[in-house]
């Protein structure tokens, strides 16, 4: 079995969820190819064989630079109808849903969106994923001859470990699209700043409507600060206006899955369940002793979180330095 | 020109859901318009409030699935469509797209085709970002608005979200976009709108009509069975203690003794 695996990254920083691509392709093949799009990726190559992969394919070209849907669509698509892999994998993030189920599309493919397992049975891949709001999970299989395609949720598969002295070869390709056929331009970005992303986040602290307005924000995000970790919110607080709706957590937001998930003044309707189940260990703080988020959590506080959040804050900062 | 909004029924998000022995799932009988979709067609009615555009509202679904056609008839949209053939049945991402795609280049002179972030059903938008691979049309995102669009001159350019922030892309029109909830209030119909609604005929297109045979519906993947979240262990622990510094020192102990942290 041969295995490609879409290395995302963004201005030079991989997708860590790329590298849980990479580790899952060792297993289910025999020959990993990394394919790294970018510009300046150079780093990125190299660091896609320490993670597992024995080659990869590099397009470092202008018109890659940032993530657009056309061209690189139509070079994945491309490198698949070249090289003919048995599988293609990426990570489930907004751009790797996009670009893998375009180019899934483009070579008339079998795909498997968004996992949280998945393996080999007779050369068929078969994967469950959460569907219905995340109430269930779906087993589905591929059924038709030809490459298969799937996108990994983060943090669903294992971190492989890097090796450093892992070699590979590394090989140069050139974009399909030329700069003036591509119909897209991007003309700003912005990112959040100083902000752990949601979904790779390994700690998350979420406030709901308890936190009470704005403000009522500060002491759940000094917390996620102490910790390392990403500031989220349930969809009452992000209704009310108090919190863009980045930080939104749940069935209409991000579905996320840390190591920790602490989720301060929500009562855990079954819609922000939907987003946060799957974190490995929940921490709930509610006024309310009846609230439902006390039902999935590993660990409950009875009290008002504008007294435990900062106890917590203080607490974690003698622990941990 | 023209717009047209892809729109769907979904069970209920407030139902529970329940899987039996055999791998069926229970989400009750209630149906309404995908959360998302309340989003994508209420833009499509909003482009046509401000631009000299028709708005066609889409669905690929069987009969049951006509209501979130009525819910955009009801709040604006000047006609509606359902696809539906038999070969359809259980079909995957791909062949949802295929349908979409060939029922978009029937209606021909469309310049933007609309879809809500995700089907809160498959929870899946694979098939969004196919459709505009099928149709040969740029595809923007995860549309929270759209900042301007010049018909005449086919130009879009919009901000949208981005797994790191957000961006503005332009791009040249047809395109396909996919909205999130930024991106406006949900109309809801009127009573009259909702009476208008309820006599309108909705022309269904099958294979034949959309100049298709059915193994270009056929699908690459199969759903095999439903299967219950794997339960959480254990019950809740909740710490107690004197004051509140206590009880916080304890849950950290608990934390660092679990290795969470």
């Amino acid at each position: 079995m041969n295995v490609f695996v879409w290395i995302e990254q963004h201005n030079g920083t991989p997708v860590a969820a790329s590298w849980e691509a990479i580790g899952l392709a060792r297993q289910l093949g025999d020959t990993v190819t990394a394919l790294v799009l970018g510009q300046g990726v150079d780093d990125i190559a190299q660091a896609a064989i320490h993670y597992g992969a024995d080659a990869v394919l590099k397009a470092d070209d202008a018109t890659l630079a940032q993530v657009r849907f056309e061209p690189y669509v139509t070079l994945i698509a491309h490198l698949v109808q070249q090289h003919n892999p048995d599988i293609v994998l990426a990570a489930a993030t907004i751009s790797g849903r996009e670009v893998l189920a375009g180019a899934a599309a483009d070579v008339n493919a079998a795909m498997l969106p968004d996992v949280i397992e998945l393996s080999l049975e007779d050369g068929k891949l078969s994967a469950a994923r959460p569907v219905l709001g995340g109430k269930v999970l779906s087993v589905e299989a591929v059924t038709a001859d030809g490459p298969q395609f799937a996108t990994l949720r983060s943090r669903a598969f294992p971190m492989p470990e890097p090796d450093a002295n892992r070699s590979g070869t590394i090989t140069e390709v050139s974009p399909v699209l030329a700069d003036d056929v591509i119909a897209s331009r991007v003309e700003s970005a912005a990112e959040l700043s100083g902000q752990v992303s949601l979904t790779d986040a390994s700690v998350i602290v979420a406030g709901g409507r308890g936190v009470g307005g704005p403000e009522g924000f500060a002491p759940v995000k000094e917390l996620a600060d102490v910790l390392g970790g990403a500031l989220a919110a349930s969809r009452a607080a992000v209704d009310a206006g108090w919190i863009p709706y980045e930080h939104q957590v749940g069935q209409t937001g991000k579905v996320v899955s840390p190591d920790l998930y602490i989720a301060a003044g929500i009562s855990g309707a079954i819609q922000h369940q939907a987003g946060m189940r799957t974190s490995k260990v929940i921490v709930a703080i509610n006024r309310d002793a009846d609230a439902p988020i006390f039902r999935l959590a590993r660990y409950g506080i009875v009290g008002d979180l504008f007294d435990v959040l900062p106890a917590l804050a203080e607490a974690f900062r003698n622990r941990l330095g | 020109m023209h717009v047209v909004v892809i729109a769907k029924n979904t069970p209920d998000t407030e139902a529970t859901v329940s899987v039996d022995a055999s791998g069926n799932a229970d989400w009750g009988d209630k149906l309404v318009v995908n959360p998302w979709d309340e989003y994508a067609i209420t833009e499509a009615v909003l482009l046509k409030g401000a631009h000299n555009v028709t708005a066609t509202v889409i669905t690929l679904g069987t009969e049951e699935h006509a209501e979130a056609l009525k819910h955009g008839l009801a709040i604006g949209c000047d006609q509606a469509i359902r696809i539906w053939d038999d070969a359809l049945a259980g079909h995957d991402g791909l062949a949802y797209a295929t349908a979409v795609a060939a029922a978009v280049n029937k209606l021909g002179d469309v310049s933007l085709v609309i879809f809500g972030k995700e089907l809160s059903d498959i929870a899946s938008d694979q098939h969004i970002f196919q459709t505009a691979r099928k149709l040969g049309w740029n595809m923007l995102g995860f549309v929270a608005q759209i900042e301007a669009i010049d018909f005449a001159a086919k130009t879009i350019r919009v901000s949208r979200l981005t797994e790191q922030g957000s961006q503005v892309v332009s791009s040249a029109l047809p395109a396909v976009i996919s909205v999130v909830k930024d991106i406006n209030e949900p109309k809801y119909p009127t009573f009259i709108g909702i009476r208008k609604a309820a006599r309108a005929e909705i022309p269904v297109w099958d294979a034949a009509a959309l100049g298709l045979d059915a193994a270009a519906l056929s699908s690459k993947t199969a759903h095999i069975r439903y299967q219950a979240l794997p339960a959480r262990e254990g019950a809740v622990e909740i710490i107690d203690g004197a004051t509140v510094q206590e009880q916080a020192e304890a849950l950290v102990d608990k934390l660092l003794e679990d290795k969470v942290l």
